[in-house]
């Protein structure tokens, strides 16, 4: 059984059906890449995922439960991690205490109030500011970071809840050239820890990084299959030559 | 769905966005501890200055007691983001209680009816976090708002006409409160009771913003939403600061109803609710020590200028425009003068010596 099972999975807004029964398995250590033109329903099928709206018909299984009608906080609990496409890290708070604050999430309610994870959890977050780059700004407001800074904030954040799939929206978007080569490094460790499911624009980054692709188009899937694959797939060389 | 929700907290709490000069960067100077100790001096003293001047002692004690609802907003609005327009239900409520038990039970133990006093402003509070904030689809914050200053006006006209509870008359002559055979009258004992209280209701308050709570707090504030999806069940943490002022209103509405020896049905509506605002707004909403001195202006300013009857009658219409003008060119208040954003919003990791 794979890790995340979606299936038949629709999304209308108003008169635009932005997902079309969609069907996609994502199995559990794989970097699984969700490439398509603008507005075909990448997005939205990973919000779906995350919770950020709900899915109008089909089901979504993970890690062997149904979690089509949970809220986010619900998935967040049961591993699954969203970065979001525009960065939301928390402005004013530190990037030292953003980190924090996304470690100590699994703490209960008795022991934030008696701040008991305060110093144990130090170490983690240090292992992440460290590996993440941000070390040096960690007593500055995540609001002052620029914009790649920002986005691999947001990545350590998703990561330090410990997630079984991390869900990344964009996660090179705004960056340069050399930012995209670092987020790639960043992101290669990962292998190891859960899975991925990355939505991008930059097809040179995307074909590095991932072991698997689906191709949406107007909300349905084109074509799925590993990256050479999908290279090769005459469908997919149409929608890409004619309308990107 | 996502843009909404934050731009509704930027439009609800402008000072968490707002950029202010002072105090970003790494390095900030932490006043906040001075101003502390500066206020507790004071209080500590004030009675020994005021000497015979037993109508400012009372006017004192009276500015402590109201502290509590100041600091009881702030916890809501201050700490956790919720907009309560109702805050002295909890309190009216709360005195009305410990008045009620004093008449038909002829009880005034202070062991026995403050504690009781804060289970009714707790429980009542809680009732409402769970009506309006607990629901399974997030609550604006104009409809918290809506939620509790109806619930504040509600209560204030079902008082007004009910018999049994003194209607629009109120409570008079409510019992004094005991500690043994040791009856409280205004005056200095009662001053110290009420700095003792508000003292540990103040300490628990700054304990809860300084812990990895405050920063769950602190970044619910300025993206509730985010917080959703790091896994915090972020109403249920806004329900419970909720039940906790509560609490704190309850405690300051018992200690009202005895210093006064008076309770009524307005010491529980919209007027005192809004009061409470002005109070905290005023002061500098986060900050704790800010309702206090926002509690300490408008009412040394309104015994001050209640003998000019010219100004009396306006005084309502005064303290609005007060609040507008805070709102609109000083939103962090009094203390926000003096306090950076920085130490406002607070750090809670590793801490750095100011530089």
């Amino acid at each position: 059984m794979a890790l995340l099972e979606i299936r038949g999975v629709s999304k209308s807004f108003r008169t635009l059906r932005a997902l079309d029964g969609v069907d996609i398995d994502v199995e559990a250590g794989r970097f699984h890449g969700l490439i398509g033109p603008n507005g075909s329903g990448k997005s939205t099928l990973l919000k779906a995922i995350a919770g950020a709206h709900f899915a109008d018909s089909g089901t979504i299984v993970f890690d062997g439960n149904d979690i089509t009608r949970a809220t986010p906080y619900e998935r967040a609990r049961a591993g699954l991690s969203l970065k979001f496409q525009i960065t939301a890290v928390l402005p004013e708070l530190s990037v030292y205490d953003n980190i924090l604050l996304a470690t100590q999430s699994g703490e209960s309610l008795p022991r934030l109030l008696r701040s008991s994870s305060r110093h144990a959890l130090g170490e983690e977050v240090s292992g992440l500011l460290e590996r993440f780059r941000l070390v040096d700004r960690a007593d500055d407001l995540a609001g002052e970071l620029s914009h790649g800074e920002q986005q691999w904030l947001e990545i350590a954040m998703a990561l330090a809840l410990k997630p079984k799939l991390l869900l990344l929206d964009e996660p090179t978007g705004g960056m340069s050239p050399e930012e995209r080569q670092v987020t790639g490094k960043l992101l290669e460790p990962l292998r190891a820890h859960c899975a991925l499911v990355i939505v991008e624009h930059d097809l040179h980054f995307i074909r590095d990084i991932c072991d698997y692709l689906t191709v949406l188009d107007q909300g349905k899937v084109l074509d799925q299959g590993d990256v050479e694959t999908i290279q090769r797939s005459p469908k997919v060389q149409q929608v890409f030559t004619t309308r990107v | 769905m996502l843009s909404e929700a934050g731009s509704e907290m930027t439009v609800a709490s402008p000072s968490e966005k707002r950029r202010g000069a002072a105090g970003r960067g790494r390095s900030f100077r932490r006043v906040l501890p001075y101003i502390e100790a500066g206020a507790l001096v004071v209080a500590l003293v004030l009675p020994f200055v005021l000497g015979d001047r037993t109508d400012l002692v009372t006017l004192a004690t009276n500015v402590l007691i109201l502290s509590m609802l100041a600091i009881s907003f702030d916890l809501c609005w201050g700490l956790a983001g919720i907009m309560s327009f109702g805050q002295a239900l909890f309190f009216g409520v709360a005195g009305y209680a410990i008045a009620l038990v004093g008449r038909d039970l002829d009880f005034s133990d202070v062991w026995a009816t403050l504690p009781l006093a804060m289970l009714v402003g707790l429980l009542l509070s809680g009732l409402f976090a769970a009506f309006l904030l607990l629901g399974r689809k997030t609550p604006s914050i104009i409809f918290v708002a809506f939620g509790t200053l109806t619930g504040s006006y509600a209560a204030e006209r079902l008082v007004s006409g009910w018999q049994y509870v003194g209607a629009g008359n109120g409570l008079s002559s409510v019992k004094l409160l005991k500690l043994g055979a040791y009856e409280f009258v205004e005056g200095d004992t009662f001053y110290f009771l009420a700095l003792g209280l508000l003292l540990l209701v103040y300490v628990a308050a700054r304990y809860f913003k300084q812990s990895q709570l405050g920063l769950v707090l602190a970044g619910m504030r300025q993206n509730e939403e985010r917080l959703a999806f790091l896994g915090y069940r972020v109403q249920l943490f806004k329900a419970l600061l909720f039940s906790f002022a509560g609490l704190v209103a309850g405690l300051g509405g018992a200690l009202y109803s005895y210093h006064q020896g008076f309770i009524g049905p307005g010491n529980m509506g919209p007027g005192l609710s809004t009061t409470a605002v002005i109070y905290c707004l005023l002061g500098g909403s986060g900050t704790l020590i800010g309702p206090i001195f926002g509690t300490a202006t408008v009412e040394v300013l309104s015994y001050a200028l209640s003998d000019i009857d010219a100004i009396r009658h306006i005084w309502p219409v005064v303290l609005g425009l007060v609040l507008l003008l805070v709102v609109m060119f000083q939103p962090r208040g009094i203390v926000g003068l003096f306090v950076s954003d920085r130490e406002r919003i607070g750090s809670y990791g590793r801490r750095r010596s100011s530089g």
